[in-house]
């Protein structure tokens, strides 16, 4: 129990936990604007490991960090783009293309690392943002480090979410959005094109799965390596739903799964931790998320033409 | 534009489409290797001479095939029933770790111990796959993101226990299992060829799922509650039933594999057993349009894929990841193909 307390206690676990959940932000708002617009994007995992290794390359070539991101973006609205077209106007099944990006994306990944650097054995590093506190906030006690004294990108997550939440819900654009994962009939009756609003929706969200990706090398690892993305994707998946596709509710849940995350890391160094294998509680978090859906997946309100093709014209 | 149901697509349009699909992947491959520095069609041919230039190479095509063909129909099995196992890697796992356990101490030796540490192997995967399917049909818990999820939580199993009372005291400080007992390991196919009869339990495999899809009660249910769910309620058909069973079988199907790779190839469970066989299933599994006689020649094909990049990588130097860039890019291909044989592009 103290030592509970003491992990709670330390400013280095709150740290630790934003840090944790910033590029679980960034890709659980891409997943939520893309399910929101009624497609499912199974190829979160994979383009956020293409993310992760384009804004690396793109520092590691010397470009700026802010440089790599924008790469990352781009890229994954690349990946986005072929995601939307296949599954929206072509009427693909989403579930297969979803996973046919990740795979491609992530093999594109490796293939362009091993060229890139052939022969290596320890993975090179970048210099990764730096922590910027914010005068004064970062002083308070306890959680003013963990939320005031991080590097850029992760106020950006925070910002992404904030204007992801504001357009979703307030502006005729997220209304359009909402309504084409809704009742996409309606949508056309306005006027306007589903097809136009769900690739759109696919690619800006795939954009900022990518730059979740690109958190890892560029402001938590500051190296690629391959796997290290280790089912991050998945997890925002059921973080979207245990968020009941809303984003407040969604960062949230990413705070909660990343508290949970940097406290078993804690705990394993206690003598609770000497007494179990380390597996138990790397397999802590991936239970959890599953334990998430099951507690959620009776309330939650699923868009309701989610993963339903739209074909214009046919009733 | 908006696609337009073709109602009898023309000979031309089913096999012209899918031989445009290949095309295209090999020019994407051509790609890749320009893109590499290497000369196209030689890396091509390396590929293929790799894969099937010599009875070495067809061997370990071979085997290379023998798992991908127990995950592709698992996976095929499932997505019939729109029931999207993804978790196939997990199951093989579970298959893998029961069959070490029970191989290394064998009670009943010879084809009946093979057969007993077989169907505990599958039912093993079938369980591992049962939770989700449960969860799904009870609570309406999506079973894309728990059976994902579970193939983390599996190898993490899997390397727990290898690291601890499963590891094999004589295995020099590596984590793997004590080897299975010789009585019980599967023997070779063909005497004097490294083909071992894990083989054999794949193609009839496909054969008893083509039997249970094309002859059986199951197989038209199955079909049923792929296409239409509320349909096929409605006409009878008992659905959570039919899921339940779908899963099972494709569970047990896909922890086959793992029994095939450590009683047959392996001999003992290491944490890299499988380089992931369960996820390739779903590639080889579309590429044969969830039929069970496709699934054992796009088994073949993804295999030689594989095997034949291995060798070409270490003759010319281009990325080995170039086989998963590859059937990653057919099976996109090969789905957008398939969809085009049924529905044509209306523009307007």
């Amino acid at each position: 129990m103290t030592d509970l307390l003491d992990i709670f206690l330390s400013a280095s676990f709150w740290v630790a936990l934003v840090r944790i959940a910033s590029p679980l932000i960034f890709a659980t708002m891409g997943e939520l604007i893309c399910e929101r617009a009624g497609v499912l994007n199974l190829g979160i995992e994979g383009i956020m490991v293409f993310g992760a290794f384009a804004g690396w390359l793109t520092v590691y070539l010397g470009g700026g960090l802010w440089l790599g991101v924008g790469v990352a973006m781009l890229a994954g609205m690349a990946f986005g783009l072929l995601h939307g077209v296949l599954t929206v106007p072509f009427g693909l099944s989403q579930h297969v293309v979803g996973l046919g990006i990740t795979l491609l994306a992530t093999a594109a990944a490796y293939f362009a690392y091993r060229l890139a650097l052939p022969e290596v054995t320890s993975p090179p590093k970048i210099t990764p943002f730096a922590p910027w506190p914010i005068p004064g906030l970062a002083a308070i006690p306890l959680i003013g480090e963990g939320f005031f004294a991080q590097t850029p990108l992760t106020y950006a997550g925070f910002v992404v979410a904030g204007l992801t939440a504001l357009v979703l819900f307030r502006t005729p654009l997220g209304l359009a959005l909402r309504a084409a994962g809704e009742n996409p009939a309606a949508v056309e009756a306005q006027g306007l094109s589903v097809t136009a609003l769900r690739i759109g929706a696919v690619a800006v969200g795939s954009g900022l799965m990518a730059v979740g990706g690109a958190f890892l090398t560029l402001s938590a690892f500051s190296s690629f390596f391959f796997e290290m993305v280790n089912g991050r994707g998945w997890i925002c998946i059921a973080l979207v739903v245990f968020g009941g596709w809303k984003p407040g509710k969604a960062v949230l849940g990413a705070l909660l799964f990343a508290a949970f995350d940097a406290g078993q890391i804690r705990l394993q160094q206690t003598a609770l931790g000497a007494t179990l294998p380390y597996q138990v509680f790397l397999m802590a978090p991936y239970l959890l998320s599953i334990l998430a859906l099951v507690v959620m997946s009776r309330r939650a309100s699923v868009p309701a033409a989610l993963m339903v093709p739209f074909n214009k014209g046919e009733r | 534009m908006r696609l337009e149901p073709v109602a009898n697509p023309g000979l031309l349009r089913r096999l012209g489409l899918p031989a445009a699909a290949l095309v295209a992947t090999v020019v994407t491959g051509s790609l890749l290797a320009l893109s590499a520095g290497a000369d196209p069609l030689a890396t091509l041919g390396l590929i293929v001479t790799g894969a099937v230039g010599s009875k070495f190479a067809a061997l370990e095509t071979l085997n290379r095939a023998t798992p991908l063909i127990f995950t592709g129909l698992a996976v095929a099995v499932a997505f019939r029933a729109k029931l999207w196992n993804i978790g196939a890697e997990a199951q093989l796992y579970a298959g893998a770790l029961v069959t070490a356990v029970l191989g290394a101490h064998p009670i009943v030796t010879g084809v009946p111990g093979m057969a007993l540490i077989g169907l505990a192997a599958a039912l093993a995967g079938a369980l591992v796959l049962l939770g989700p399917v449960l969860l799904k049909t009870r609570l309406g818990v999506d079973e894309v993101v728990t059976t994902l999820l579970l193939n983390f939580v599996l190898l993490l199993v899997v390397s727990m226990l290898l690291e601890g009372v499963l590891k094999d005291p004589m295995g020099m400080g590596w984590p793997k299992s004590a080897p299975v007992a010789k009585s019980v390991r599967l023997p070779r196919l063909i005497e004097g060829l490294r083909l071992h009869w894990g083989f054999g339990l794949a193609l009839i495999a496909a054969g008893l799922v083509w039997l249970m899809q094309a002859r059986m009660r199951l197989g038209y249910e199955i079909r049923a509650v792929g296409l239409n769910r509320a349909a096929a309620r409605f006409a009878g058909v008992p659905v959570g039933a039919v899921l339940v069973k779908t899963a099972l079988i494709s569970g047990g199907l896909a922890a086959l594999a793992g029994f095939s790779e450590v009683a047959g190839l392996k001999g003992t469970l290491t944490l890299d057993l499988s380089p992931g066989f369960g996820y390739t299933g779903v590639i080889v599994a579309m590429l044969a349009a969830l039929h069970p006689g496709g699934v054992v020649v796009a088994a073949l094909f993804v295999a030689g894929v594989f095997v034949g990049s291995d060798a070409m990588s270490r003759a010319a130097g281009v990325p080995s990841y170039i086989a998963d860039l590859l059937l990653a890019s057919a099976l996109l291909y090969m789905v957008l193909a398939m969809q085009l044989v049924r529905y044509r592009v209306v523009w307007r």
